[in-house]
This record gives C-alpha cells, sequence and structure tokens, in this order.
C-alpha cells in the first residue's frame, strides 16, 4: 500500500516536472501558462476556503484577507529579510535555483505562519458569532487587513509592492494546489473533519456528543488561512508584483462563488469550479465590454438553476463514481 | 472647536446620506433575512437616474437650476425609476429563491450587483460623469468660520423628512403594519391573509427609493457619477445598518450618522488612509461587544 503512495506522489513529480519543462521551453503559449497558473491559485483558495465553509459550514467573507497576509509577509520576506541572510551564509556560492527554490520556501513558510496567526487572530474573537455576523466580522476584518496594508510604506502603501524576485513557477504553483487537495480530502475523513461535519450539521447536538466545537471552527479557520497564505506566497513570487486593490472585498467573494457553485463540502466540486470561473472569463475576453456583463448574470441564472452547487455535498473520485455505476446496474 | 463643528456638520451631511441608503439594508434584511449586496449599486443607478431626468428637464427647456422644485423633480424622478428597479431585481432574482438556502440567495445578491455594476459601465461608460448643479451653492449659516451651505442643510433635512416618512409609513399604515408582521413571522402573517409577496415587493420599492433619494442628495456635493460608485456607500450604509442593529429603523438611522461622523473626524484628525478602516474597525468592535448593534434587541440566530 505505502509503495502504491510513494508511486503515486513520484508519479504526479514526474508529471509536473516534465509539463514544467515544456512549459519553459517556450514551446507553450505563454498565455496560455498564464491561465493555467492562474488557475491553480483559484484551486488553491476555493479548497482553502470550503473547509472553513463547505466542512464547517461558518461563512467567511475574509478570505482575500489572509491571501494578503501570505503574499505581502512572504514579499517582505524576500525583499528585505533574505540579502542579510544571504550575504551571512554566503548563498552566492549556491546555484541560482538551488537559492531560489530555498528563499522561495523559506518565504511560504513565514507567509503561511503569519497567515495561520491572523486567522487566529480572527477566528478566535469572531467564531463566536453565527450565521450572517459571523459573515459580517470576517468580511470586516478581511478589509481591515487590506486598509492597514495600504497604509504600511515599506510594502510599497497604496502605490503597491513591486521588486519581488520571482521565484515561483508553474510547477510550485502545481504542486502546492495538488497538495492542498491532498489535504482538503484527508482531512474531511479524518477526526478533525468529521467533527467539523458534525458541527456544521447541528452545533447543538455535536457539543453535546461532546466535540469542542469552538476549538474545531478555530482549527478549521487557522488551517484555512494558512493554506491561502501559502497560496499569497507563492502568488507574490510569481507576479512580482502586489497590490492592495486585488485582496479587497471584491476578491473574496470571488472565491466564496468559486467554493458555492462548486457545492458547498465538496472538494472536487470546489476545484471544478475555481477552475471553470478562472477560464469563463478569459474565454468570454472575445466580448470585450460584454464580458462582465455576460459572467454575473450567468452567475445568477447558475443560482437560480442549481442552488445547490455543480456538485453538491457529492465527491468525484474513483470510488463514488464506481458506487454510482454498480447503483445503475442493479436497476432493472 | 470651530474646526471640530465644521467636521460635525460635514459629517452628518454623509451620515444623513447613509443613514437612507441603511434604511434599505435593515427593512430587507428585516423581512427576508438577506445582505442585499445589490443596494449600493441601487444607488448608483439611482444616481444615473438623477442625472438623466435632469438631463431631460434641462434639454425640455424647463429651468432646472433657477427653483429647488425643478431638483425634487429630478429626485422624485430618480426615486421612481429606482423603485422600479429594486421591484424587478425581487421578482426577478430573489423571488424563486424564496425557500433557497440562505447562502445562495446571498450569492444571487452579489451577482446581480455586479451585473447592475457591469451593466451601467456598458451603457453609461467607465469615466465618471458631471452632475449638473441643481442648486447653486450659497452659505445659509455663519456662525465663526463653522458653515452651513445650503446644499448641506437640504441634504439634512430632506433625509430627515424622509426618514419620519418612513417612519410613519410603518408605523402608521396597513401596510407598514403588514410590513411589521411579515418581518415578525412570515408564515403566521401568510396565515392572517397578508400577501407576504406583495409586502417584499413594496419593502424594496421603498428601500430603493431611499437610496436613489440619497443618492440624489449626495450628488448636490458631490457631483461625480460612476458605475462603482456604490461600492463603498453601500458597503459602508451596511455597517450602519449593523451598528444599529439590523432590523431596525431608528438604529439605521443613527447608525448611519454614526458613520458618517466618523468618516469625517478620521480624515480631518487621523489619516486619509483611515478613512474606509475605522468603517471596519467601529464594525469589528460592535459585533464583537454588542453583536446585535447598538438598538437591536437580544435574539439567538438559529442555523
Amino acid at each position: 500500500m505505502d509503495l502504491v503512495r510513494i508511486f503515486r506522489f513520484a508519479a504526479v513529480i514526474t508529471l509536473l516536472l516534465a509539463l514544467q519543462a515544456l512549459f519553459a521551453s517556450g514551446l507553450v503559449n505563454p498565455y496560455y501558462v498564464r491561465v493555467l497558473i492562474l488557475c491553480c491559485f483559484s484551486v488553491m483558495l476555493a479548497v482553502s476556503l470550503n473547509i472553513i465553509i463547505g466542512y464547517a459550514g461558518q461563512f467567511s467573507i475574509g478570505h482575500a484577507g489572509f491571501y494578503a497576509v501570505g503574499a505581502y509577509t512572504a514579499g517582505a520576506f524576500t525583499v528585505y529579510a533574505a540579502p542579510p541572510i544571504r550575504q551571512a551564509l554566503a548563498l552566492d556560492r549556491l546555484p541560482g535555483w538551488l537559492e531560489g527554490t530555498a528563499f522561495l520556501m523559506a518565504a511560504i513558510c513565514a507567509g503561511t505562519f503569519f497567515a495561520a496567526l491572523a486567522g487566529l487572530a480572527v477566528g478566535l474573537p469572531s467564531l463566536r458569532l453565527r450565521g450572517d455576523y459571523l459573515a459580517i466580522a470576517t468580511l470586516g476584518f478581511g478589509e481591515m487587513i487590506r486598509v492597514v496594508i495600504q497604509n504600511v510604506e515599506a510594502v510599497g502603501g497604496p502605490r503597491g509592492f513591486s521588486g519581488i524576485p520571482i521565484y515561483s513557477s508553474f510547477f510550485w504553483a502545481a504542486l502546492f494546489a495538488v497538495a492542498m487537495v491532498w489535504i482538503a480530502r484527508n482531512l474531511a475523513r479524518s477526526r478533525h473533519g468529521r467533527a467539523l461535519l458534525a458541527i456544521r450539521e447541528d452545533e447543538t447536538a455535536a457539543s453535546v456528543l461532546g466535540i469542542n466545537v469552538t476549538k474545531h471552527k478555530v482549527a478549521a479557520f487557522v488551517l484555512s488561512s494558512a493554506l491561502a497564505g501559502c497560496a499569497g506566497a507563492l502568488y507574490a513570487h510569481y507576479e512580482g508584483y502586489l497590490e492592495p486593490r486585488s485582496f479587497d472585498f471584491i476578491r473574496s467573494i470571488e472565491i466564496i462563488i468559486m467554493v458555492v457553485i462548486g457545492g458547498m463540502g465538496s472538494t472536487t466540486g470546489a476545484v471544478i469550479a475555481a477552475i471553470i470561473l478562472t477560464l469563463v472569463p478569459e474565454l468570454l475576453r472575445g466580448l470585450a465590454e460584454y464580458r462582465m456583463v455576460i459572467y454575473s448574470a450567468l452567475l445568477v441564472l447558475f443560482m437560480l438553476v442549481r442552488p445547490q452547487g455543480l456538485f453538491g455535498t457529492w465527491e468525484l473520485s474513483w470510488e463514488t463514481l464506481r458506487a454510482r455505476w454498480e447503483k445503475r446496474r442493479e436497476r432493472p | 472647536m470651530q474646526e471640530f463643528l465644521q467636521q460635525l456638520v460635514n459629517g452628518l451631511v454623509w451620515g444623513s446620506a447613509y443613514a437612507l441608503i441603511a434604511l434599505g439594508y435593515t427593512m430587507v434584511y428585516g423581512i427576508l433575512r438577506l445582505i442585499n449586496f445589490a443596494h449600493g449599486d441601487v444607488y448608483m443607478m439611482g444616481a444615473y437616474s438623477a442625472l438623466f431626468v435632469s438631463g431631460w428637464l434641462t434639454a425640455a427647456g424647463a429651468p432646472v437650476a433657477q427653483s429647488p422644485l425643478w431638483a425634487m423633480v429630478a429626485m422624485l424622478g430618480a426615486m421612481a425609476a429606482a423603485g422600479l428597479l429594486g421591484f424587478l431585481i425581487e421578482r426577478l432574482a430573489y423571488r424563486p429563491l424564496r425557500t433557497a438556502p440562505r447562502l445562495t440567495l446571498l450569492i444571487t445578491a452579489i451577482g446581480v450587483s455586479l451585473f447592475l455594476q457591469n451593466i451601467a459601465q456598458l451603457a453609461f461608460g467607465s469615466e465618471p460623469r458631471s452632475f449638473p448643479e441643481l442648486i447653486p451653492s450659497s452659505t445659509i449659516v455663519k456662525v465663526g468660520s463653522v458653515t452651513l451651505s445650503n446644499q448641506q442643510a437640504i441634504i439634512i433635512a430632506v433625509s430627515l423628512i424622509l426618514a419620519l416618512a418612513l417612519q410613519v409609513i410603518v408605523h402608521r399604515t396597513s401596510i407598514g403594519r403588514a410590513m411589521r408582521a411579515v418581518s415578525y413571522d412570515r408564515e403566521a402573517a401568510a396565515l392572517m391573509g397578508i400577501s407576504v409577496n406583495r409586502v417584499i415587493s413594496f419593502t424594496f420599492v421603498l428601500g430603493s427609493a431611499l437610496a436613489a433619494a440619497a443618492a440624489t442628495l449626495i450628488a448636490l456635493n458631490n457631483p461625480l457619477v460612476t458605475p462603482t460608485m456604490g461600492v463603498q456607500p453601500g458597503l459602508k450604509a451596511f455597517v450602519a445598518a449593523v451598528l444599529g442593529g439590523i432590523g431596525n429603523i431608528y438604529g439605521a438611522m443613527a447608525g448611519g450618522l454614526v458613520m458618517g461622523v466618523a468618516e469625517v473626524m478620521i480624515v480631518g484628525y487621523g489619516s486619509s488612509g483611515y478613512r474606509d478602516g475605522i468603517v471596519f474597525a467601529i464594525l469589528i468592535i460592535v459585533l464583537l461587544v454588542r453583536p446585535t448593534g447598538l438598538f437591536g434587541s437580544p435574539v439567538t440566530e438559529r442555523a
């Protein structure tokens, strides 16, 4: 069994490395590669938000804030902390790619850690609230994070933060997207994940069963923020430039839309919705000014026609597909 | 001190507009338990309607800038247009989802909001349009260095009159009683023979008309109209509604005034960079200390 897992892991790495080599060779239109990478970021954000909205049933509209915390701390790390470290450890002797990877990993750790810390700071007080009030509180915190960033001159303030070295690539974005899907799916099958589902279905019943509701909610919130921060760190080192405006509440809402359209609680649904919702605006690009009108009209229509989302809480996997197929065969 | 009073006056001007927008949020929330994200965009559409109505009036040869009466006509025209828009939004987008989960409704509201912004961008262009000067500005009160212009006085007075009118509608008419009944218990109200759908439609028309009135009033003072102008005032008015206790009409008015004053004060005495931040800081403090707002009755929310 373990051998199968190792093999699977190696296969994923090889596949991603092969794709990376293909994209780096310039044979593929760079625009397609860029869209693919943006899809990876959307997947990371949707899957991480799905943990708190889909699994735990706690509605949060501040996800872009944690994404921003991750992106800015990671960016600040490589811009301000990395040069002295490089000098002190004489890292210049390392080959360039290794040095870049080392700094990328360190920046990801910094971004993830600070986003988790922000998640804890936001989650502890606000998860006492429920329903709409929780949504409003997280919206407030998300906007506060953006306003604070906008007022920090060291990271460019309202002008944006430029000059972040570009260390990340398709390989890293895709690898972390796959890793987050894996984490989310394992979480759903774990003790902690089951507790979250119980809280989502009925908080009172869950607490009567001995589940520490607050602890599980806050833990899920911190995990969700940490993953968003990790995505942010990768994003900072992909774009090389960050702008506070791109982390406003509209961005949070875009991520929520992905989760809701995918079907809340379904990780595979979130993945597919994230990809579709990143592709649709790109595909509509030919329509120029009608693009966003059609996009928003489609969104409203979709909610009217299929309010439960694409998948509901159903997960796409070999097991569920096989179960479905067998059920169909049993029918006379 | 005089500077403080001047800031207070400016704050009250913004605050009364926020209060009018907040009334729409609070009424819809009270009745549908929906955060109507499209409300800020109805406000934006109200501003464009007022712009067009006054344009047509001028084209028809009416002496618009000469008499405040014509400004009134422009405002009423905008209120009617926004009322119709509110009615259509509820009828086409929200009513089919009456029994759907509330999150679905929320996402639909966000979709409607994006739709209105983009349709406005398509129809009216994304560059700002300037609003004609409906009422020429003049100073009517001057105490020391504290001034109150006629425009500011009109904004505050008209907001107050509209809020009082709403109060009368909600508490002294039969449709108002029906609104309160539906917001208290929708099923029971339906059993008592109240046409719930009609009451909800009426609420949307009323709230949207108030937003358009706010838009026209603000345009007197801030004459730039853009397709995204509704986003920030909408968000702040919503925070004002929460601050006052969402679902509570007095609360929304008080919340709007507090919001406007706080915002102007932070720009005057702190840093203008935190103009948007103060609003959310207040929001968070209120939610953590007293989640039901200043005037809200404590309720335990059922999932």
